[in-house]
């Protein structure tokens, strides 16, 4: 080996250029982590931008004004103010009259096709408002009707004019009648009613989240009320009492792979359990709660045994020295100071549970259900589910209104996140 | 909903003879003196006494009495119907349900009235049968637990093994409701396994599930069910490695960044941003990439004189791997920070630069621990299902290309079970056979990365 020595020059040289770019080599390391970082972000903000872009006009949608005459004798035939007599009432024709004053249509063909303006749902607005107040019977009185979906995608531009007729959804007689109503200024833009207060409907334009949101709050009620209990007693067992041996590590390894099993087989598991050996209905929230009971725990489990392992043990020995029993220094030390921590575990569990969809699909609560649920051994759906099927309408105005719900199941999951990630700030004690 | 009073009454029963219990107590304590445990432990015993085998006949008798009665009410249904060869027991007890709650339609059979008839009177009895019971069950329990109590008894010692007891009962719910699982699964994929011999199901290259009537009316091939599930098995790993494409690059390099080159108040900034990705329900990214994401592939591959389907494996993966990002950073970021400080520091030592540490040192001494975050968003995305439902479609395309419909299993899994179903169909039944390997293959993946994990932890500490 002749290899003979760099002068200390030359050496130098090189260092200094290898140095460069080693130096230039790190920047491009942080800069990609960076541009990362930043990529992931943009997804996240581009997500909310797409979904409150749309969501938001989901809020509102287009009425119309319309001075109704209440004739009594026509809106409630049998004279009684009966919810039967009411609904047999001719309102769609008062409503319809009142909206030909307006336009004023001529002959019949006309007359039908000024019949698709409003929302089918006009005639039980009225006799809601005159259960509510019979006074107005007999008067004529402005109201505000929903237009129909068409005329609302018309109003907002998705239906454009230039298109030919053939292929709009409405005609041009519809889109005159649309005009002169808007000349008249009796079309307003306002907050709908229905997206808070409405049930599941086939209709966009009277569709609303009531019914899918209570569904929710029960299902999470008994997810609730099974999940917590049993996922407190599990930890406590596991945490405190439970023997070194076989059957306690069986427990440990099956919780610890229910969390990693996917959501989907835990709704197969309510189908072919709860459902199937049982017998019970379908589509009610007690299963739904029940299936994400199970899926929940694992959860719960862990994140109480997490809180309770972290109190430290000169509580527990203070507890024991003044002759406390285990059971005693469990329950009268242990667990009062490790319940900020089991509740924060169990709040991002139940807001899991709340966007799930997948296992409730296979317990039936899917389906079409305009009711409003009034107990947990009624058919719901829930929010996330209501999404999925109204993504699934080929009309445009659902897109908005799904967007609109999905706002609201993202804020309440936010709602959540928050008082768990305050629950952690304010109470959990640092030892 | 009667039940409800009845549960409340127990309680009602059980909370004197908790009072009688705290009492009675309290006078041996002022009259002797002397009381092995605190007053209010013998309460708890008496409550304990009278309440859980009151509560538990109440269990029994609720629960069963329906299966009973279904049980009983074939005396009821006459043979001729019985040997029908549409004779099914479930609708017929729909029918009769129907009627006892008040619901016609048509004009029911005269048998289908007389049985409904007695099954509201049977239930009529076993409501009454169950108060009777178990509030009997209340007072002789808590009576029996009364009579227990004398100074040296050790009430707070019997309290507490009652409690434990019920403590370890709980945790054996995790257990069965594995059990319930693996009979559920289990059970169905057999009696699938006996239609469709298993070497097709594992090995078959087409899927066309298919009803029984479906299969009859089709004429020719395509009316004839197959199930081979290659095809599913091939859409889910093509999506699946879309979403890593996405997320392992974006994860690892955020990762790197935050616990390498990001300043503590950055760190803490950054982290719970990237996590709310996970934290979207699923549906809300399969709603975000059949509405935004798949129209845009669609129109951006027009341009570039691609076909791209509407509904492409693309779309799903892509916002898949948008999802599975913080699986992948948060767990690698953890792992990154574990590497201990003294690897860093000899690095620097010998004058490296912080790439060249990262690079050389940290990556290799966290690999095992990424791999193992790699492998749990992998399995994360293999059991994924709402996205795929709503945007990867339902064509059980055998197609390795990105831009094809494809379908996956959990979507099939869905489609197959969502709405009423027959459960001695072979399509029904293959639903739980997806289910089974689906399972395998994910509790398979948690095991090895959890191993992989673990392995690399007890390393360093």
């Amino acid at each position: 080996m002749n290899k003979s020595l760099m002068n200390a020059k030359d050496a130098e040289l090189i260092v200094k250029s290898s140095v460069l770019k080693r130096r230039r080599k790190d920047k491009r390391l942080k800069f990609y982590g960076r541009s990362t970082i930043f990529i992931a972000l943009s997804f996240l903000v581009f997500l909310f931008y797409s979904i409150f872009e749309k969501g938001i006009p989901g809020f509102f949608q287009y009425y119309v004004t319309l001075d109704v005459n209440l004739d009594q004798k026509r809106l409630d035939p049998k004279g009684d103010l009966s919810h039967e007599s009411l609904y047999n009432g001719d309102g769609r024709g008062l409503v319809l009259e009142a909206l030909y004053k307006v336009i004023k249509p001529k002959g019949r063909k006309e007359k039908k096709s000024a019949k698709k303006i409003i929302s089918s749902n006009a005639d039980v607005r009225i006799a809601k408002m005159i259960l509510n107040d019979p006074s107005i019977l007999g008067k004529t009185i402005p109201i505000t009707f929903a237009v129909d979906d068409d005329i609302d995608s018309f109003l907002r531009g998705y239906i454009k004019r230039d298109t030919p007729e053939s292929d709009r959804r409405i005609n041009d007689k519809v889109i005159n009648f649309v005009d002169i109503l808007v000349k008249e200024n009796k079309v307003i833009y306002k907050f709908s009613d229905y997206i808070l207060t409405g049930s599941a409907s086939r209709s966009p334009e009277i569709a609303g989240i009531k019914g899918a949101l209570i569904g929710s709050i029960l299902t999470l009620v008994v997810c609730f009320f099974l999940s917590f209990p049993l996922g407190v007693a599990t930890a406590v067992y596991l945490e405190g009492f439970a023997p070194k041996n076989k059957i306690t590590e069986i427990i440990e390894i099956n919780i610890n792979n229910l969390a990693a099993v996917p959501s989907v087989v835990f709704g197969i598991l309510g189908l072919a359990i709860f459902i199937g050996v049982f017998g019970m209905p379908r589509s009610i929230p007690l299963i739904g709660g029940m299936v994400l009971a199970i899926m929940t725990l694992p959860t719960i489990i862990i994140s109480s045994r997490a809180a309770i392992s972290a109190v430290p043990p000169s509580i527990k020995d203070a507890a024991y020295g003044v002759g406390a029993s285990k059971l005693q220094t469990l329950m009268h030390h242990v667990i009062p100071l490790a319940i900020p921590g089991m509740l924060t575990g169990t709040i991002i569990g139940m807001a899991r549970a709340l966007g799930e969809t997948a296992p409730l699909l296979m317990i039936g609560m899917v389906a079409f259900i305009v009711d409003i649920p009034n107990s947990i051994q009624e058919p719901a759906t829930v929010l996330p589910v209501q999404i999925f099927m109204w993504a699934d309408f080929a009309e445009r105005m659902f897109i908005n209104k799904t967007s609109s719900a999905t706002i609201i199941l993202l804020v309440f999951l936010i709602l959540m996140n928050a008082i768990a990630v305050f629950l952690r700030n304010k109470l959990e004690r640092r030892w | 909903m009667t039940l409800i009073y009845l549960i409340l009454i127990l309680l009602f029963i059980s909370l004197c003879w908790f009072y009688l219990g705290n009492n009675s107590a309290k006078i041996i304590k002022t009259k002797s003196g002397r009381l092995h445990s605190l007053a209010h432990y013998y309460g708890l015993y008496v409550l304990l006494y009278s309440f859980l085998p009151s509560f538990f006949v109440f269990i029994i008798i609720s629960v069963f009495d329906d299966l009973l009665f279904s049980f009983l009410i074939n005396d009821y249904i006459p043979d001729n119907i019985k040997i029908e060869p549409d004779y099914n027991k479930t609708i017929i007890l729909a029918q009769i349900q129907n009627l006892i709650d008040g619901i016609n339609f048509g004009n029911p059979s005269d048998w289908i009235i007389l049985a409904s008839e007695k099954m509201q009177e049977w239930f009529k009895i076993s409501t009454i049968s169950n108060y009777c019971f178990s509030i009997l069950v209340a007072i002789i329990g808590g009576y029996l637990g009364f009579k227990n109590i004398d100074q040296d008894f050790r009430s707070r010692n019997s309290v507490e093994k009652i409690v434990i007891f019920l403590l370890a009962l709980s945790s054996v719910i995790a257990i069965l409701t594995t059990i319930g699982i693996i009979f559920s699964v289990i059970f169905e994929s057999l009696r699938f396994f006996a239609i469709i011999p298993a070497s097709e199901f594992l090995f078959g290259l087409t899927w066309n599930p298919q009803f029984e009537g479906a299969e009859r009316a089709g004429s020719g091939q395509e009316g004839l069910a197959s199930y081979g599930s290659v095809p599913l098995f091939v859409g889910t790993l093509l999506i699946s490695f879309i979403a890593i494409c996405i997320a392992v690059p974006v994860g690892l390099y955020s990762a790197i960044y935050l616990s390498e080159y990001s300043s503590k108040k950055e760190r803490s900034f950054f982290k719970p941003l990237l996590e709310i990705l996970a934290g979207i329900p699923t549906v809300v990214y399969g709603f975000f990439a059949a509405l935004t994401v798949a129209p845009m592939l669609r129109s951006g591959g027009s341009l570039l004189g691609l076909d791209v389907a509407s509904e492409s494996a693309l779309a799903a993966g892509f916002v898949m791997g948008i999802m599975i990002i913080p699986f992948v950073s948060s767990l690698s970021d953890d792992v990154i920070n574990a590497v201990p400080q003294s690897l860093r520091d000899a690095g620097y030592a010998l004058g490296s630069t912080k790439n060249e540490v990262i690079l050389k040192v940290i990556l290799p001494a966290a690999l095992p621990g990424i791999i193992g975050s790699i492998i749990l968003a992998v399995s994360r995305a293999i059991g994924e299902t709402m996205i795929v439902v709503m945007a990867a479609g339902l064509a059980a395309n055998l197609s390795f290309n990105p831009l094809d419909a494809v379908t996956t299993v959990t979507a099939q899994i869905v489609t197959i079970l969502v709405g009423d179903q027959e459960f001695e169909s072979a399509k029904t039944l293959s639903a739980f056979a997806l289910a089974l390997t689906l399972i395998v293959i994910t509790l398979i993946l948690n095991f090895y990365a959890l191993y992989i994990v673990k392995k690399y932890r007890e390393q360093y500490e």
